[in-house]
């Protein structure tokens, strides 16, 4: 069994990285994920592989897109405002069908917002945020053990499916420290081929990676592989965990480090007496609406809880199709709701 | 007289790095020799193999079907960073990025800025004809002072829309770049002039020398509402007096 | 079992340190933990504060509405955390620099004159160290050892070693203050 370490969650994410074979990485600094750079920066170039602090997050991904089109799995991470500047380039890397690992840390917004944790990047990072009919696979760990085992899975997944894939943390889950066993190393030069990548066309008819057609019935093919894609993955890649559910009257919907709080909430909820459950989505793209929807028949209440005003609440609704009721509490602008408030809101709605 | 084809040499021919597509540039415009003289470039250098160009947006945008090499189709302005990102990953590839006026020296000014002062060893074909061609004939940085264009309908006022940029300049104060040079393709001279300097700047990337960028003066016929022959007098005798040409760096 | 402490202070008290080192201890002590700090722009001056929670099942929340025990450094950390503490839990109060009594009646205060003992050590940078110390003995949380190893290894990966001796001294320092 590997080492267990106490480490921050920033540098689990990137440490996890170097660990599934990220042999390119570009960003650009930003709070509160300046640890995930700094460890990179510490760590790639010893193992000679490449970071470059960029000039600014436009150009960081559109290296990511450069590095990715050569077929080495790469990486870009930032927080809120510069994940903003990236959607651009997310959108040619999804539309020209490259694999690339991007992690958002996100924090208080909108605007400059602060650095504080928040949710609020939930529609950006599952609804588009970028231009056009895409989606990006959207990781969203709740523990520090748990980033570094997404962490590996995103770039598994990205380089399955041809495809962007999104690590949604949060200014919590970066900054704290957590006992986490690490992967194993894994040897970039073991990975599959990638015979579409532009690796020099020798031997065969050139490779053209583009997003591009002019023409629209083209251009309408190309979308619709894409959206085969996408329900491969819907079809494939849920991911969720459900906690307490069975016997539960209300469940609690939250991810990522709110999640780890509602834990506690139903903790205390349980001693309470309250007949009380967690269900996490792992996956918030593809959202697990059929496991929701059948957690939605048996219970009374889903309560939602969010560090934002209501953006997987949505989600959670038309899962939950009025088979019960959906109330919702949440925090906004960095405010990180504590276990006392959760388990508040559910004495609130329990029976 | 009946000719006798196996005595003859064959003096000039397509590029064999040039695919059979046509080109879809207007008339008179000069992206089709620059095109050209990057696809003899590769046949000389015995690279086609292991060279990977950068299509822009713009007129070019269609610049990957050209070429009989791999080719990466990107977004408005960010051709260098995505060749640093492609060079870094694989650094045995030879990576070429084409960029327009407005691509390289307004949309791009940072990507193309950075990639230079990290003198990436890349090599840039900066393709400036002051207009931007595809949209519809609108201001580029680089549009002349007084220049008729869609956006500048009573000329470019430098107290409202500043002045041609000479962004070749800009770059050549930096440390890393190893070659920087502008060339004009207005009449034979000059296209022999380019081809030196454009099979220069790929011949330093194979030598790993560093960071390349050829800026060309280029014609829009169309959008300048000149025939091609007008346009081509109108580089050599009013252009290159704001953007002079020659080599602005050389450390090869 | 679920322990938890919010340790406090001005920036350069060295209070985030404290904290990793009691969850680095904690976690070579066989426990589940999590540290979480609060984070600002200021990198010295501000107010600095990081919570601990030490269990032997899968922690939930980092964040703790009511903490077992807090260590005040300064007196704005006491006017902030006094509220806090659960029913019965303890307060470390660095009497040096705290001019005022813990108002409450239904926790245990430990008053330790925490910069003196540190400045008789001969290196006020160790307030830390004797804070720490006092939270073990009056709490029991992690065997002073474990937190001892976890100092010495912290200062020697960041290149500290040569102040290992004076840490330590300080964790025993602060152990011995409370009765």
């Amino acid at each position: 069994m590997a080492e267990r370490q106490l480490l921050r969650g920033n540098e689990v994410i990137a440490e996890a990285a170097i660990r599934a074979g990220c042999q390119c990485y570009f960003a650009y600094p930003i709070t509160p994920q300046a640890e995930l750079l700094e460890h990179m920066a510490r760590n790639m170039p010893r193992l000679g592989r490449t970071f470059i602090q960029a000039e600014s997050e436009v150009a960081a991904i559109n290296m990511v897109y450069g590095a990715a089109s050569a077929g080495v799995r790469t990486m870009t991470s930032s927080s809120s405002p510069g994940i903003s500047l990236k959607m651009e380039g997310i959108s040619y890397i999804a539309g020209s069908n490259l694999p690339a690992v991007i992690v958002n840390v996100v924090r208080g917004g909108p605007g400059l917002g602060n650095i504080a944790p928040s949710q609020c990047d939930y529609f950006q990072a599952t609804k588009g945020g970028g231009h056009g009919d895409y989606h990006m696979i959207v990781l969203a760990p709740s523990t520090v053990p748990e980033a570094a085992v997404l962490t590996t899975l995103a770039f598994d997944l990205a380089d399955l499916y041809r495809t962007p894939v999104m690590i949604l943390a949060d200014g919590l889950l970066g900054q704290m420290l957590e006992p986490v066993e690490l992967p194993d190393p894994i040897d970039p030069a073991s990975l599959p081929r990638k015979p579409w990548a532009t690796t020099g066309a020798v031997g065969r008819d050139p490779n053209i990676i583009l997003s591009f057609d002019l023409g629209p019935e083209n251009l309408k093919r190309m979308n619709e592989t894409l959206q085969t894609k996408y329900r491969e993955i819907r079809a494939r890649e849920i991911r969720y965990e459900e906690t307490d559910v069975a016997d539960a009257d209300l469940v609690i919907a939250a991810y990522g480090s709110t999640a780890r709080i509602a834990k506690s909430a139903v903790r205390m909820a349980r001693a309470e007496g309250l007949k009380v459950g967690l269900f996490r989505p792992i996956t918030v793209w593809p959202f697990p609406y059929d496991a929701l929807r059948a957690v939605a028949d048996h219970v009374s209440t889903v309560l939602t809880v969010e560090m934002s005003a209501g953006q997987m609440w949505e989600d959670v609704r038309l899962a939950v199709a009025e088979r019960a009721a959906t109330p919702f509490y949440g925090e906004m602008g960095g405010v990180v709701p504590t276990p006392r408030n959760i388990l508040d809101e559910v004495r609130k709605h329990a029976r | 007289m009946p000719v006798d084809v196996a005595r003859m040499t064959k003096v000039f021919e397509r590029p064999k790095s040039l695919t059979e597509a046509r080109y879809t540039y207007c008339p008179g415009c000069h992206h089709g020799i620059i095109t050209r003289i990057i696809g003899q470039t590769i046949d000389e250098l015995g690279i086609a193999e292991r060279t990977v160009g950068i299509a822009p947006v713009g007129c070019s945008v269609f610049a990957y079907l050209w070429y009989r090499c791999d080719a990466v189709q990107v977004a408005h302005g960010r051709a260098s960073a995505v060749a640093t990102g492609l060079k870094r990953a694989k650094p045995e590839l030879i990576v070429f990025s084409y960029q327009g006026d407005g691509d390289f020296a307004s949309i791009g000014t940072a990507e193309s800025l950075h990639a230079a002062n990290r003198g990436e060893n890349i090599t840039v074909i900066f393709v400036n004809n002051q207009i931007y061609g595809m949209t519809g004939g609108e201001m580029a940085p680089t549009t002349l002072v007084h220049q008729k264009t869609t956006t500048t309908p009573d000329g470019r006022d430098p107290a409202t829309c500043g002045y041609p940029i000479r962004f070749s300049e800009i770059i050549a104060t930096l440390d890393a770049p190893v070659y920087v040079t502008r060339q004009a393709l207005y009449d034979t001279r000059r296209i022999q002039d380019c081809t030196r300097a454009v099979k220069k700047a790929f011949q330093n990337q194979v030598d790993g020398k560093g960071y390349s960028l050829v800026e060309i003066l280029s014609t829009c016929p169309t959008n300048w509402r000149m025939s091609p022959t007008k346009a081509n007098e109108h580089v050599a005798n009013v252009v290159t007096q704001v953007f002079p040409l020659g080599d602005l760096v050389d450390r090869g | 079992m679920e322990r938890s402490v919010i340790i406090a202070g001005f920036g350069g008290q060295g209070v985030l340190l404290a904290g990793k080192i009691l969850a680095q201890a904690g976690m070579d002590h066989g426990l589940e933990v999590t540290w979480l700090p609060s984070y600002g722009p200021e990198m010295r001056g501000g107010t600095a504060n990081c919570t601990v929670v030490l269990s032997d099942a899968p922690v939930g929340s980092p964040i703790v509405d009511e903490p077992d025990a807090v260590i005040v450094l300064n007196r704005p950390s006491l006017d902030k955390f006094e509220a806090a503490v659960a029913k019965g839990g303890t307060i470390i109060v660095n009497a040096s620099l705290i001019d005022r009594e813990v108002e409450r009646k239904d926790v245990v205060a430990h008053y330790v004159p925490i910069n003196d003992i540190a400045l008789k050590l001969g290196d006020a940078r160790v307030v830390n160290m004797v804070a720490l110390g006092a939270y073990l003995r009056a709490t029991n949380t992690v065997p002073l050892d474990a937190v001892k190893q976890a100092m010495a290894r912290a200062l020697e990966d960041s290149g500290k070693g040569k102040f290992v001796p004076m840490n330590d001294k300080a964790l025993d320092g602060g152990y011995r203050a409370v009765s």
